[in-house]
């Protein structure tokens, strides 16, 4: 036998003989790294399911809205200054570099009747560029063409689930749908993406040109036309921080603000959005992980109790094997390293257990899951760990022994 | 250590040659363990010095009395300390381990040499008395010390297999160039050997050449 398989093959027997008491052992640590690796599994499944989301709806979106009004230091809420306009959206299109489509729009309360229904809803209107923009795809129908945006041509595109609202199962292309006092013509049906914030499902567009002829849109002091946002796509994701930048930078010009004053428009990015909701969701999936580690650690008190009353009860064969020659740090590694061998197989039993539960939540589709390997490693590596730091005072107090006394022991 | 001392050896002085066959004998109480502790190098004195191989040892620490124990030292107890896990080839094993590695082929050699090659791979529990007391002498010869100590080896034996282990002890003395220091009762196993050294009270009383 090679010298360094001797403690290894000896911790073996020592765990082997009691079978059942190692096992028991090792459950805490077993359960400890199965919660880890399942919650965990499940806090990057969450992430992940919430930036392909936002990826849907476009990763390289800019929008920028209407910001507050200060008054005499009470500010507002947002949106309720009237001072983005369609103006802005043209300076912007033709002084910002590293932008593709830009897209104003205005939204505004009508009331849609459609058979005998009726109901007040949102109705937006936008340039064709929105479908590019938005990342929008149909599920029946087509979009608005340049020409019938141009002639102000007065159709309609429902979001999925304004469309099941209004039409159920039938087919609405070619449905007249009452707008205000207009009557426009449903021409497409939008693909669902998923309940979430800025969803398309509830959109009803319009063009913008029809929208301006079918109600008044209202003007600033410089006779700007006032829209409700700005809705644009950067050429080059790298590149959406410096956008942002030189926009802020020419909005601020345009709407002749101060430089102590408060910018009165708000520019929000999908990248920025993808970033805040990683970190929220990367502390989330820690927070579980952590939960999760502490019956790690009482599984590792489980480890000590048992080392503990390994070394009692072995307190002659530590003799035997002192009498033989057996050094404090030939001992010392013993039970070191059947500390660690136990907590070691916790850890694999642990793994494939907590992969197994992450598997079948995922198959039962209850929540999409993510087994990263960087959380295998570190859960295999925290449970070896856990030995030999809860096995370090069992293993020292066992090297410790008097060999005269412990050869007397029975 | 709040343990209170006790002078169990006072005074002794004691001279064994190299290759020497040496019984110590006693009623309990006398010493004779702890002397062959000191000896063995598994206790040190609190005074007074002991020479091992002309190297002072009484001051060393743990680990270096361990290695001495490990390469010089073979141990036969009376309760034959064997590991009841372990197959008698895997015990005599064990005696290799801490002195520089085991050796399966050695070990069967070593049981052979007592006698024992065929039931190499029982284990004690499976083993009488005499059988596991010849493990132990084969555990303590395999490597081959220059200095095998025994505590009262038959005193756990029935009288036949205890003469079996003491012609098994005297065998390997003649055949080798070891020394043996064995602790007894019995008078006639003592005559075995060559020198007989009586203690009482911690103090040497009579030395007696057989």
């Amino acid at each position: 036998m090679k010298k360094w398989f001797e403690p290894i093959a000896t911790a073996w027997v020592g765990i082997a003989t009691h079978k059942l008491r190692s096992f028991l052992t090792i459950l805490g640590i077993v359960i400890g790294v199965a919660a880890v690796i399942s919650l965990m599994s499940i806090g990057k499944g969450a992430t992940a399911d919430i930036l392909s989301r936002i990826g849907n709806l476009g990763s390289d979106l800019v929008t920028i809205y209407p910001g507050a009004s200060t008054f005499g230091g009470v500010r507002s809420a947002a949106g309720s200054v009237q001072n983005l306009t369609q103006e802005d959206a043209a300076a912007i299109a033709a002084q910002v570099a590293n932008i593709d489509y830009v897209a104003p729009t205005y939204s505004t309360r009508l009331q849609l009747v459609v058979g005998g229904e009726n109901m007040n809803s949102q109705v937006t209107g936008v340039p064709p560029e929105y479908q590019e923009i938005q990342n929008l795809k149909m599920t029946t129908g087509t979009f608005f063409s340049d020409y019938e945006y141009q002639r102000g041509a007065k159709v309609v595109i429902l979001g999925s689930s304004v469309k099941e609202t209004l039409f159920g199962e039938a087919n609405p292309i070619g449905q007249q749908i009452r707008m205000g006092g207009n009557i426009v013509r449903v021409t497409g049906v939008l693909e669902s993406k998923g309940a979430m914030w800025g969803s398309p499902d509830e959109a009803i567009l319009i063009p913008l040109t029809a929208m301006q002829q079918m109600v008044a849109q209202p003007r600033t002091a410089q006779g700007e036309r006032v829209i409700s946002s700005i809705a644009l796509t950067v050429s080059d994701e790298e590149k959406a921080e410096q956008v942002v930048e030189e926009i802020t930078s020419l909005l601020r010009t345009r709407h002749r603000l101060g430089p102590n004053v408060d910018d009165d428009f708000r520019i929000i990015s999908m990248q920025e959005i993808a970033e805040a909701v990683t970190e929220a969701t990367g502390t989330m999936t820690l927070l579980l992980g952590a939960i999760a580690a502490i019956s790690l650690l009482v599984g590792g008190i489980g480890v000590m109790n048992i080392m503990l009353v390994s070394v009692l009860e072995r307190t002659r064969e530590i003799g035997i094997r002192k009498a033989l020659g057996a050094k404090e740090h030939d001992i010392w590694i013993q039970f070191l390293i059947e500390a660690a061998f136990l907590t070691l197989a916790g850890g694999i039993v642990g793994v494939i257990i907590g992969w197994l539960v992450s598997y079948f939540v995922d198959r039962m589709e209850v929540m999409s899951t993510v087994v990263t390997a960087d959380i295998v490693v570190l859960a295999v590596s925290v449970s070896v760990g856990i030995g030999l730091f809860f096995g370090f005072y069992p293993a020292w107090s066992a090297s410790r022994l008097d060999p005269i006394e412990a050869l007397r022991s029975e | 250590m709040g343990k209170r001392e006790l002078t169990v050896l006072r005074g002794v002085s004691l001279n064994i040659e190299r290759g020497e066959l040496v019984a110590i004998m006693g009623p309990s109480g006398s010493g004779k363990s702890t002397m062959l502790n000191l000896i063995g190098c598994l206790d040190r004195p609190t005074s007074g010095s002991y020479y091992l191989d002309d190297r002072e040892v009484s001051h060393l620490n743990s680990g270096e009395l361990a290695e001495i124990r490990g390469k010089k030292i073979g141990f036969v107890f009376q309760t034959f300390n064997l590991l009841p896990r372990l197959s008698a080839v895997a015990n005599v094993e064990l005696g290799m381990r801490y002195a520089g590695g085991g050796n399966h082929r050695r070990a069967l050699e070593a049981l052979e040499r007592v006698g024992l090659a065929e039931r190499a791979n029982h284990r004690p529990t499976e083993l009488s008395g005499g059988e596991m007391q010849r493990v132990a002498i084969a555990r303590a010869l395999v490597k081959n010390p220059p200095l095998i100590l025994a505590d009262e080896p038959t005193g756990n034996l029935d009288s036949r297999s205890g003469e079996e282990i003491i012609s098994i002890l005297t065998s390997l003395h003649a055949e080798q160039d070891v020394t043996l220091v064995m602790i007894t009762h019995d008078a006639n196993i003592a005559h075995h050997c060559q020198r007989i050294i009586h203690l009482k009270d911690g103090e040497v009383v009579e030395e007696e050449r057989v």
